[in-house]
């Protein structure tokens, strides 16, 4: 009689219980819900749903907000051959690929030592957090002065120590990495507190059980947390990997997309095309955009959270 | 159940209520806010009150300025209108906003904005009063007036003075070395061997600003336009192009070779233009290609150093042909959604920057860059020595509008393209190739036919 198992029982003999309840005083219960419903829905539609919708036609379109000519494919075939397109495309999954797996990496470590018993344990779990309370642009602008080459803290620091530091920024082959550090530094925080809701739900009596068959710290991780933590883990690892493919805010701010084109990622190149209004053509942008991160993430949601059944 | 239905009913009523609001706040603000303000001034200006009229500017800090004398000058000559000064970001975030805000009906009784390759995109002729033919325009320049003319219609009045892109250039630097202004390429070249030999940076560039790596080439045009008189029209059909026009693809070589040479100032790919300027006012850097128009952030950098910085164009494979590249004044222009009195009123503001009181005003805002676009205009004496080059190649006729002013085409990623060659990301050749693409999508956007 683990937690674990009571939990299955009790929302394995919930779920009829409330569909019967729902079915019987639906009437009744209809008349705040339904027009509860309307304002939001309004707001949605207009907001969200009637401007997706339209920018599908849009993306076909030669658009300068005055007039819009339809040009079939011709939008997606010039998206397709846009010089920093590979590049942007290449970057983009480099970017998603280092930070959500470095995302996962340190927020399990950090997680593990912050369940631990150690001093100030409230303090640090804080203290981590508190980059993700603050705004993208906010860390990126600190951040251009902290990596500017010449005058920035981080380079003064390393040449104290004897080391001549990188141009970060401004390095065509630095840049795109910069950008994840910082990208990493603000957001391991928040995967620290999945891991750690994750491990704290994790049934003390599996730790007993094993250290009682004398297992070493690292066999309780290797066989007890991670497994039983994969559920923290596939939520990381996607809302890393969908905000990594559609990151945009911190680039923006930080190389701006260069030094030339050397940290462009889609959506960098999407808006470029907007601000030089080509808007038909960056409506197309948006639509590969969108495709592609439904491909990556629907796929990979899927297989996440079947293992997660199983296991 | 009564009790149940009422409140059903209430609900229902309060949902339809706040969509109402909802719809209302968006469409109101167009239509409503124009048709009601037309007939209030009607009757407010026949009974001599005055009419409001909105003004629209970049938030340049010399713009600003500018806003604010010649709209005080204004309200001194035409007490009964009142011009409001409103503001916008500049750059391709403050195009967008131009953009939107005309094709949503909902644009400032008058604005300022570029002309050339920027006007065109505005569909001046669906949104633009144009100017009809009035007293001013003939004391007009003509390159002014080429470059805010659209389908042969006038649309705008001069905001400020003309400027030049060339090379700004230290000439404490110049004296102490015993250098001449150089008028080839290859002279320049020279100079720039012996200022690294006396231990300065020969040439500044400033990638931290990304707009202001475009002006070797852009500064280069009059040079180019020298060897084909018709290249602006040719490369508007897109029978010439940058990567196969020897003239043309020098201008990029041109960058190329200062990167090679190692020309540069130390801090090239992260300076921005305010750390550009002050390195060339100390003496630091010697040459920086850049706009005229910056010289009054001088002042703000290193007080007293302004004139120490001179002015020569971009030179080019030809001493005889050498001249300098302008960008004319920005235009003042009226969308077609001010009407009635308001209407009237913009028109009065709109003239009234083709007049010497303007002008006037204008320079106490801001030091003039170039000479004013109206003949009605005079430059002080006290101008700074940029001013001073840059009128002295105007009137000397070795001077030519920029090709964004002769062409429609201009590609929006020129300074990226060019940031990658002046950093050796790629070559010369490779990056004429590249600005020839972005081009093209410029083109197609346009309608214009573009062979590939």
């Amino acid at each position: 009689m683990t937690p674990v198992t009571t939990l299955q029982q009790s929302t394995g003999t919930a779920r009829p219980v409330a569909r019967r309840h729902r079915t019987r005083t639906a009437p009744v219960d209809a008349r705040y819900p339904y027009w509860f419903y309307l304002l939001p829905a309004v707001v949605y539609g207009v907001f969200f749903l009637v401007p997706t919708v339209v920018s599908f036609y849009y993306a076909f379109t030669r658009w300068d907000l005055f007039t819009a000519h339809w040009v079939g494919l011709e939008n997606f075939r010039t998206f397709f051959q846009e010089q920093s397109l590979v590049r942007g495309l290449t970057n983009t999954l480099i970017y998603a690929a280092i930070t959500s797996g470095l995302k996962v990496v340190l927020g399990m470590a950090l997680a593990v030592l912050l369940t631990s018993k150690i001093i100030a344990r409230g303090y640090l779990r804080s203290v981590l957090f508190f980059p993700t309370l603050v705004s993208t642009i906010g860390i990126g602008i600190t951040f251009t002065v902290l990596m500017n080459p010449e005058k920035g803290l981080i380079n003064n620091m390393l040449s104290h120590a004897g080391v001549t530091g990188p141009a970060w920024l401004v390095d065509p082959s630095w840049a795109l990495y910069s950008v994840a550090f910082v990208d990493v530094w603000k957001g391991v925080g928040l995967a620290t507190v999945i891991y750690i809701a994750g491990l704290v739900s994790i049934p003390q009596e599996y730790y007993e059980a094993a250290r009682v068959d004398g297992a070493s710290s690292w066999t309780v991780f290797r066989h007890i947390m991670l497994p039983l933590a994969r559920p923290a883990t596939a939520t990381v690892v996607l809302l890393s990997l969908i905000g990594g493919l559609r990151s945009f805010d911190l680039i923006w701010t930080m190389t701006g997309g260069g030094p030339g084109f050397t940290s462009d990622v889609i959506a960098s190149v999407v808006y470029k095309q907007y601000q030089a209004g080509f808007y038909g053509l960056s409506t197309a942008g948006n639509v590969v955009l969108f495709v592609v991160v439904a491909i990556i993430a629907v796929p990979l949601s899927w297989f996440l959270n079947r293992k997660e059944v199983q296991a | 159940m009564k009790i149940q239905t009422r409140l059903r009913r209430r609900g229902a009523i309060a949902a339809l209520a706040a969509v109402g609001t909802l719809l209302a706040g968006c469409g109101g603000s167009s239509g409503g806010s124009s048709s009601a303000s037309t007939t209030t001034g009607t009757t407010s200006n026949s009974s001599g009150k005055t009419t409001k009229i909105s003004f629209l500017v970049d938030n340049g800090d010399g713009t600003v300025a500018m806003a604010k004398a010649v709209t005080d000058a204004f309200h001194a000559a035409h007490p009964n209108i009142t011009v409001d000064v409103q503001t916008r970001p500049g750059g391709g975030d403050g195009d967008n906003i131009v953009k939107t805000r005309l094709s949503t009906g909902d644009m400032a009784d008058v604005f300022q904005y570029n002309n050339g390759s920027l006007l065109q995109p505005l569909k001046p002729a669906q949104t633009l009063v144009p100017v009809d033919a009035a007293s001013w325009t003939s004391d007009l320049d003509k390159n002014f007036v080429d470059s805010t003319t659209v389908d042969g219609k006038l649309y705008g009045s001069p905001w400020g003075p003309a400027f030049g892109g060339g090379i700004l250039y230290n000439i404490p630097v110049y004296k102490k070395l015993g250098l001449q202004i150089p008028q080839t390429w290859a002279q320049f070249m020279a100079n720039s061997a012996k200022i690294k030999a006396a231990g300065i940076a020969p040439v500044i560039q400033t990638y931290g600003d990304t707009w202001t790596s475009q002006l070797i080439v852009l500064g280069d045009y009059h040079n180019v336009e020298a060897t084909t008189p018709d290249w602006a029209t040719k490369y508007s059909n897109g029978q010439i192009k940058y990567a196969t026009d020897p003239a043309a693809l020098r201008s990029f070589q041109h960058l190329e070779d200062l990167h090679k040479a190692g020309y540069f100032n130390k801090d090239y790919r992260s300076a921005k233009l305010n750390d550009g300027l002050k390195e060339l006012a100390t003496g630091t850097g010697a040459q920086y290609p850049m706009l005229g128009s910056v010289v009054a952030g001088i002042e703000q950098q290193v007080p007293g150093k302004i004139n120490d910085v001179g002015f020569f164009p971009v030179p080019g494979d030809s001493a005889a042909t050498n001249g300098l590249t302008i960008w004319p004044a920005n235009g003042i222009y009226i969308p077609k959604t001010t009407k009635g009195d308001k209407l009237a009123a913009a028109k009065e503001f709109q003239a009234f920057f083709a007049t010497k009181a303007a002008c006037d005003a204008l320079t106490k805002g801001q030091a003039p860059t170039g000479p004013y676009m109206s003949k009605q205009c005079t430059l002080p004496a006290d101008v700074t020595q940029v001013t001073k080059d840059t009128t002295k190649y105007i009137t000397e006729g070795k001077a030519s509008t920029a090709l964004e002013f002769k062409s429609p085409v201009k590609g929006p990623n020129l300074e990226k393209i060019l940031i990658q060659v002046g950093s050796g990301i790629e070559s010369a050749q490779k990056g004429a190739q590249d600005y020839d693409q972005d081009v093209r999508k410029q083109a197609q956007q346009l309608g214009l036919s573009w062979a590939s």
